[in-house]
């Protein structure tokens, strides 16, 4: 498979109801290296292990939630490209100017059906990972904080999810990886998405309030580093949602949790490669226990209602 | 350590929280029930309550659940807030009818209201 067109999720700028406290949890408990602020106070980061020059953005705000949330694209040529496929599928777009965000290039931001805000770059700085490019060692997770491998995806509550669908299929090239459907056997309850070779690099639950996060999750190297995520987030009193347990969908093992604003977020291991010749996979209404959480084999009351 | 009754009134249920833990985190860690959890951040909204009586600490709640007028008569998320006196609180948050069961005369078992 060659990839081309959108690569995968490049950055996602979060609500926080306290900036001063938010900064030293995702750098203390998440493990994210803190990159510094913007004139306006947003506050980088980015994950030892990624290369450009971040991946999460906090913005201080009266109320929880995903401002944003980015996919970097393959080049400049690619991002015209996708910008033409989307305004031919009657998706309004607009140009926010390089260096809006620290170190990135301009960004073609849209509107979903779920009343989301997506944006597409081609740009953002190569900082590096600190291993370099030449005989690299290995980075040993050893010290403080949770320190993921890389900002993954993202899971968004609306209600047009079968529009976002057709969007990210007809005009950005994603594939259908899993879905669950409601009652009825006819309409999806929730999709799971992939731009890459990954089960996932966005998913989506049909929710009657648009705009709505769930979770944005950070992939971690195995089920060990899993448990220890959940030391750490239970030493320092983080406020865990489920797990660590398993999802059926995509089979990746996991933990929801919070962050001091009430943002959920994920560490999680696993999941499948997908290829697009795959046949995508389907949960009925009464196994979707087992598809969200595979060991408990039911729902929470969390997981359908717990959103900012 | 310090610590106060917390009295539910929509279940008659009771508990005693220490006043270094949130009034949410202190029916949790008895493992007693009335009140829903959600983020316990905020952030969410499902613990959100009416104190009728007591005094209390708290701490930033989104604005999108919290007005700042709700705020100012007591109308709060139980995350948010810590006991400074023993409390009476109602729920009203948007998951209520998951976990708060109806009060039922003796000799009825209770049931879950929908």
């Amino acid at each position: 498979m060659t990839m081309t067109g959108v690569l995968r999720p490049g950055h996602a700028q979060i609500r926080v109801l306290d900036i001063k406290e938010s900064i030293p949890w995702y750098t203390d408990v998440m493990g994210l290296v803190p990159m510094g602020q913007d004139r306006q106070g947003r506050a980088y980061f980015k994950t030892r292990q990624e290369h450009d020059h971040h991946s999460v953005i906090l913005r201080q705000a009266d109320r929880a939630g995903l401002d944003f949330f980015g996919f970097k694209v393959l080049d400049k040529a690619t991002l015209d490209d996708l910008e033409k496929n989307l305004r031919a599928h009657g998706v309004a777009t607009e140009r926010i100017p390089a260096g809006d965000l620290l170190e990135t290039g301009e960004r073609v931001r849209f509107t979903l059906p779920t009343g989301h805000v997506i944006e597409l770059y081609a740009e953002k700085k190569d900082v590096g990972n600190a291993m370099g490019y030449t005989n690299p060692e290995v980075d040993v997770i050893e010290g403080k904080g949770i320190c993921p491998v890389r900002m993954d995806h993202a899971l968004l509550y609306g209600p047009d999810i079968d529009g976002n669908r057709e969007l990210f299929q007809k005009a950005l090239g994603f594939s259908l990886v899993e879905r669950v459907k409601l009652e009825d056997g006819q309409t999806d309850l929730a999709l799971w998405l992939t731009c890459s070779a990954k089960a996932h690099d966005i998913a989506l639950v049909r929710h009657a309030e648009p705009g709505k996060l769930h979770h944005v999750a950070f992939l971690l190297s195995t089920w060990e580093q899993v448990l220890r995520a959940a030391d750490i987030m239970s030493k320092h009193r983080v406020s865990i949602d489920i797990g660590p347990t398993r999802h059926g969908i995509t089979q990746g093992t996991t933990i929801y949790f919070f962050d001091p604003s009430g943002n959920r977020l994920e560490t999680f291991c696993g999941g499948y490669d997908f290829y697009p010749d795959m046949h995508p996979v389907t949960w009925t209404w009464d196994e979707v226990g087992a598809g969200i959480f595979y060991h408990d084999r039911k729902l929470n009351d969390a997981f359908l209602t717990v959103v900012t | 350590m310090t610590a106060y009754t917390i009295l539910i009134e929509d279940t008659g249920e009771s508990y005693r929280c220490a006043d270094h833990r949130s009034v949410l985190q202190g029916m949790e860690a008895l493992g007693k029930k009335g009140i829903p959890a959600g983020c316990r951040q905020g952030g969410c909204g499902v613990c959100k309550v009416q104190v009728a009586q007591g005094s209390f600490s708290k701490r930033v709640m989104s604005r999108e659940h919290v007005s700042a007028e709700e705020e100012a008569i007591g109308c709060v998320l139980s995350c948010c807030i810590k006991p400074t006196s023993d409390l009476r609180l109602s729920v009203i948050g948007k998951m209520k009818k998951n976990v708060c069961r109806t009060v039922e005369p003796a000799g009825v078992r209770p049931v879950y209201s929908t």
